[in-house]
């Protein structure tokens, strides 16, 4: 019991006091470098694979992100795109149909024209033929008559025939 | 109970060997414990490396519950090195006692008041040292007369007085529990009967010097860390 009180008839434990001081230092100093030291490395490394994670999980997020926005953009695009080209194939349709359909009205009109006037000169041929043929006839008759120099009665007799001839021959 | 110390004068000084062996024996422990839990580091700690990433933030939370971690980090070390030490310490003189030829020589090392206050000693000394180097000797001086010149010598005393608070209440903690349990082990020397019903008791007091074991483990961390934040932090 003696060395457990302090300033007892046996003195203090120096050799105590100095073993417990260097066993001490020396063990710290040891685990520094065989325990501590390492496991706060790899803390420290944890740490710094964490924040380093999260940083690249928030930028890629905003790549994503990014990405998102442009493909929106892209597709809202495209759809105006796909929009106006339906919208002007719509326009350019209409257009044609409408020349196609003026095209022919003036075609029409032009087939109608030329036709009227194909018919109006064939009749002014036809008049003109009468008209020469009903001329060389009256020179015929008024010859044969000429010709002729018959009494009244047969004269008369003659020109009706010649009429009916002519009028047969018509 | 009424063992003799085993001590021997060797260059003039006086030896408890019993303590020597002790202390020898829990260095070798704590070393052992936290060689081989950090062999196989790795990203993804399991097993003893989880265990000692507790101990190592549960060492980090005293000293930021104390100091800023930019003076305080430099502790860390010690801190951890404190803990384990002396929670081995506690924890060594529980499952038995060896006395060889009337001389005790397994026990605690922490139930020797030469060796807790040691321990004392080196850590108020330890904040008297950083004091003095992180605030320089004027400011470190100038404490001692704050909040006014009367407390100068309240202050000189209070330094002894944690010392000797520090180092006696971990003794004091850990050598009763002893006590206690040799005291309820040699019940069985009365008779069969007493020894069977001390049995029951014996269960429940080493049961409860383990948690005094690893609660004085940290008071005296916390209080090396709460003297330290003392004297070397600006504010308090």
């Amino acid at each position: 019991m003696q060395s457990l009180m302090l300033g007892a008839a046996t003195g203090v434990n120096g050799g105590d006091i100095l073993f417990q001081l260097l066993a001490f230092i020396i063990l710290m100093l040891l685990l520094r470098k065989y325990a501590w030291g390492p496991l706060m490395g790899i803390m420290k490394e944890r740490q710094n694979f964490i924040t380093n994670e999260i940083e690249a999980a928030e930028t890629s997020r905003k790549e994503a992100d990014k990405h998102l926005a442009a493909q929106i953009e892209e597709l809202k695009q495209a759809r105006e795109e796909a929009r106006a080209i339906i919208e002007n194939a719509k326009k350019q349709g209409e257009a044609q149909g409408e020349s196609i359909i003026k095209a022919s009205r003036v075609e029409a009109e032009r087939v109608k024209e030329s036709a009227l006037a194909d018919i109006a000169s064939e009749r002014e041929k036809a008049v003109a033929t009468l008209r020469k043929e009903v001329a060389s006839l009256s020179v015929m008759i008024a010859s044969k008559v000429i010709a002729k120099e018959l009494d009244e009665r047969s004269q008369e007799k003659l020109i009706q025939d010649y009429l009916q001839e002519a009028g047969e021959a018509r | 109970m009424e063992h003799e110390a085993p001590i021997h004068t060797f260059m003039g000084l006086q030896f408890n060997l019993s303590n020597v062996l002790m202390i020898t024996v829990s260095c070798v422990i704590v070393f052992l414990i936290a060689v081989l839990a950090t062999r196989a580091l790795s990203m993804k700690p399991g097993g003893m490396q989880n265990f000692l990433e507790w101990v190592v933030d549960f060492v980090k939370g005293i000293i930021n519950s104390t100091m800023d971690w930019h003076t305080g980090g430099r502790f860390l070390t010690l801190g951890l090195t404190l803990l384990m030490y002396i929670f081995v310490s506690n924890m060594l003189g529980l499952p038995f006692a060896v006395a060889f030829d009337h001389e005790l020589w397994w026990k605690s090392p922490t139930a020797d008041p030469t060796i807790t206050l040691t321990l004392a000693v080196m850590v108020v000394v330890l904040s008297h040292y950083y004091g003095v180097k992180l605030k320089g000797a004027k400011r470190y001086g100038a404490e001692y007369f704050k909040p006014f010149k009367l407390f100068f010598p309240l202050k000189l005393i209070e330094e002894f007085a944690n010392t000797l608070t520090l180092g006696l209440r971990l003794y004091g903690n850990i050598y009763a529990g002893e006590i206690l349990l040799g005291l309820l082990v040699g019940l069985a020397h009365k008779g069969i009967f007493a020894g069977i019903l001390g049995i029951f008791p014996l269960i429940v007091w080493q049961g409860f010097s383990v948690f005094v074991g690893a609660i004085q483990a940290f008071i005296f961390t916390m209080l090396t860390m709460v003297y330290l934040a003392h004297k070397v932090a600006d504010d308090h």
